[in-house]
């Protein structure tokens, strides 16, 4: 039975197919095909998840409780600078929460968006495990320690130009 | 093989039960009474609402009893001083997340809810606080969905998964944010979902329930200028009684009937008439295929949410489906042409109600390709729920009312048109009619108890004259699909195949009144409602629908013979493949 027979638009890449293909039949699958596709975009895009459902005997509603259940799926595309702010007791303790705010504020987007150059993107995320640094936040793999809302700029600027 | 046997002590007594059984199962056995919220024998075991929890000896911490498998020599409490303190803070906190209009809610007093914090004696509710964002989805024609009175059961998710295979709704988000919703929040309206309803009647509280049309038919009946006209589906008499205190399975055709009469409606119509004609129809169509190579297996297309299920699902198969229309259209067009004619009432000036156990009717009478002269021909669907609230606003208890007879010229059905109101009844009914037109001999015995029971899939090989054949009755659209693999797979042996989308058929429809899962572990509804319609078959006075006068009088006087030109015109119809989840920017 096709759960997304009366789904439209869900051509997908090569590799999609290829990922489909792998877990195929395999019990709980659609969570390791997630993954995959997580890695490949950066997030799940819409055609995929229905490509998904209609291969992988999984409903839409199933596939999209699964992706909005796990922070580490996405629904939207992130940008080319995934400001990750961490929210862990110890940097919200010390201050994250206006550090996310001055971030939201100065870039003009909410937690999961993306700003309308596809330059940037916020996460709020659990503890980084980077404590000893607290307020932390990571832009891609560069990690900024002491973070305080006056830096925010400062940051911003160094990727902004890049 | 016999199964291992477990003994275990539960509240001081003894009891051997078998293995893999689960502590509540063990209680029920011996009439020990666990209050259950989530739990759904078959369908919905999750303990996801601990109002189950016992206390066993040994273990960490209370366990959920509706998961709990049962060991040798367990001890279980189940009625201690702390249980009870610990379910009332476990209500407490659920009615913290709760929409607590009870006095204006339609669950009030049908609510699992309500009843479990009466019987714990809920006296105060010491947490409020936030509450979980709330959702209203109105934009489906059949379902409300208001996620703040949602207890995150999961009873909808797993009727809609595993018993019906449709899969619309499952629970989104995490934590304090989660809720039962639609994939990319949408509407349920753009979902898979196919109005079905058995979310509805499974939903412990009102986060579920019909969409209300009741101000509608008000207005109408209060209009002295308006013609309305009623027609009351076959199962509603089995099932409406229940409303009023009659016993589950009470036949209360005639009160219902009254009660009817009593609101002021103009006329009262019999849909099982429609379905003697429908009998007529896909009879004859089934032969017409039979005969003449025609598109085999031929599928019944009564039931309103299979028919979007196949569209949703099967657009492959719509072929397969008979055209004929269903016995709701099928009398809403003998209100609107046959009787407006022969009464000489302007059709504009008919408000045609259809009383229906089902709430997926409700998207079948707004179906564009239905409408005749421009006009819809069944005004409002009302299910047997909707009408109990009407009837008792106006202060009519049909259980005290004298029987009444319906109106004629529509008002005369057969044995067969009754049955249809339960799985396998179409099937009988096309047996009865279709072995005496292809013989032209009567039958001996018209009663086939190979297509009754309870099975989700029953098949049986026939005889049509020297033709011998399979047919199938699927019931429950999980069912249903694996019969619908079959055929695109190409290896199904049936010819004619009876489909109803909910698990037991209309009797059991989402527009049925509502039984707690109390009663439906404790007494078979189905079983019940069901006998009641068999036993209007019997005491019919035509048991074949083509032996009902007034049907033959419709062929005569309006129709012309089954299947002719005339008679395709206005009682057959098309299908068309539906698609689902169209975002609004892109279309």
């Amino acid at each position: 039975m096709d759960h997304c027979k009366g789904c439209s638009g869900s051509k997908v890449d090569k590799e999609i197919e290829k990922i489909t293909k792998k877990y195929k039949g395999v019990d709980g699958g659609i969570i390791s095909a997630l993954h995959e596709v997580q890695d490949l975009y950066g997030y799940i895009p819409e055609s995929v998840q229905k490509y998904l459902s209609s291969n992988l005997d999984i409903s839409m509603s199933e596939i999209y409780g699964i992706i909005t259940f796990y922070s580490r799926f996405s629904l939207m595309p992130k940008g080319k600078y995934n400001v990750q702010v961490c929210m862990g007791t110890a940097c919200y303790v010390k201050g994250a929460e206006a550090v996310l705010k001055e971030f939201k504020e100065k870039l003009k987007i909410n937690e999961g968006e993306v700003t309308s150059d596809g330059k940037f993107s916020i996460e709020a995320v659990r503890c980084i495990g980077a404590c000893g640094l607290a307020p932390a936040i990571v832009v891609n793999s560069d990690v900024y320690g002491k973070v305080a809302p006056d830096k925010v700029d400062e940051i911003i600027s160094k990727y902004a130009n890049e | 093989m016999e199964k291992k046997m477990i003994n275990l002590t539960i509240d001081s007594r003894k009891i051997a039960v078998e293995e893999g059984s689960t502590i509540l199962d063990a209680a029920r056995k011996i009439n020990i009474d666990i209050p259950t919220l989530c739990f759904l024998k078959e369908i919905n075991e999750v303990g996801a609402c601990r109002m189950c929890i016992v206390e066993v000896e040994g273990a960490r911490g209370y366990v959920a009893s509706c998961v709990y498998p049962v060991t040798e020599g367990m001890v279980v409490k189940t009625n201690t001083y702390d249980l009870i303190e610990t379910k009332r803070t476990i209500l407490q906190l659920l009615l913290s997340n709760h929409e607590k209009n009870c006095l204006t809610c339609v669950r009030s007093t049908n609510c699992e809810l309500q009843n479990l914090a009466k019987k714990f004696n809920v006296d105060s509710l010491p947490y409020e606080g936030a509450m979980t964002e709330k959702v209203l989805d109105t934009d489906s024609a059949c379902i409300s969905r208001n996620t703040a009175k949602c207890v995150l059961c999961k009873r909808c998710v797993n009727v809609c998964r595993k018993v019906q295979g449709v899969s619309a709704i499952d629970t989104v988000n995490r934590g304090f944010k989660s809720k039962i919703g639609v994939a990319f929040n949408m509407s349920i309206s753009k979902s898979t979902c196919v109005g079905c309803g058995q979310c509805i009647v499974h939903c412990p509280v009102a986060a579920l329930q019909e969409k209300d049309y009741t101000r509608e038919v008000k207005r109408a009946l209060s209009d002295p200028n308006v013609h309305v006209v009623i027609q009351t589906a076959p199962s509603v008499r089995a099932s409406i009684g229940e409303e009023f205190g009659m016993e589950i399975g009470t036949l209360a055709t005639g009160k219902m009937v009254a009660g009817l009469r009593k609101l002021g409606f103009d006329k009262i119509f019999d849909t099982d008439l429609a379905a003697d004609v429908t009998i007529m129809e896909e009879g004859t169509e089934f032969l017409e295929r039979l005969n003449n190579g025609g598109k085999l297996p031929m599928i019944t297309s009564c039931s309103s949410g299979w028919i979007t299920f196949a569209e949703k699902f099967y657009p492959n198969l719509l072929e397969n489906l008979s055209t004929t229309k269903s016995p709701m259209e099928i009398m809403a067009v003998l209100i609107k042409k046959y009787y407006a004619e022969k009464m000489g009432i302007d059709p504009k000036n008919i408000f045609s109600v259809a009383l229906m156990p089902c709430s997926a009717k409700k998207a079948e009478a707004i179906r564009p390709e239905l409408k005749m002269d421009g006009m819809q021909l069944v005004d409002q669907v009302i299910t047997t729920r909707e009408m109990a609230r009407l009837l008792k606003e106006a202060n009519i208890d049909i259980a005290t009312l004298e029987d009444d007879e319906f109106d004629s010229p529509l008002g005369e059905a057969t044995g067969a048109g009754h049955i249809f109101g339960t799985t396998g009844g179409v099937m009988e009914a096309a047996l009865r009619t279709i072995s005496e037109l292809a013989t032209n001999k009567p039958l001996e015995n018209i009663e086939f108890n190979v297509v009754r029971g309870v099975e989700g899939i029953k098949e049986a090989k026939i005889n049509l004259g020297d033709k011998e054949l399979w047919i199938a009755v699927a019931q429950g659209l999980k069912n249903v699909s694996k019969v619908m693999d079959e055929i695109e797979d190409g290896t199904s042996k049936y010819s004619f195949i009876e489909v109803m989308t909910c698990p037991g058929g209309c009797i059991m429809g989402g527009g049925q009144p509502i039984k707690t899962s109390y009663e439906r572990a404790k007494v078979d509804v189905r079983g019940l409602r069901a006998k009641a319609l068999y036993k209007a078959d019997k005491d019919a006075k035509y048991r074949s629908s083509h032996k009902n006068p007034e049907v033959q009088k419709i062929y005569e006087e309006f129709l012309g013979a089954p299947n002719s030109h005339r008679a395709h015109e206005l009682m057959h119809t098309k299908y068309h493949k539906q698609d689902v989840y169209v975002s609004d920017n892109k279309k």
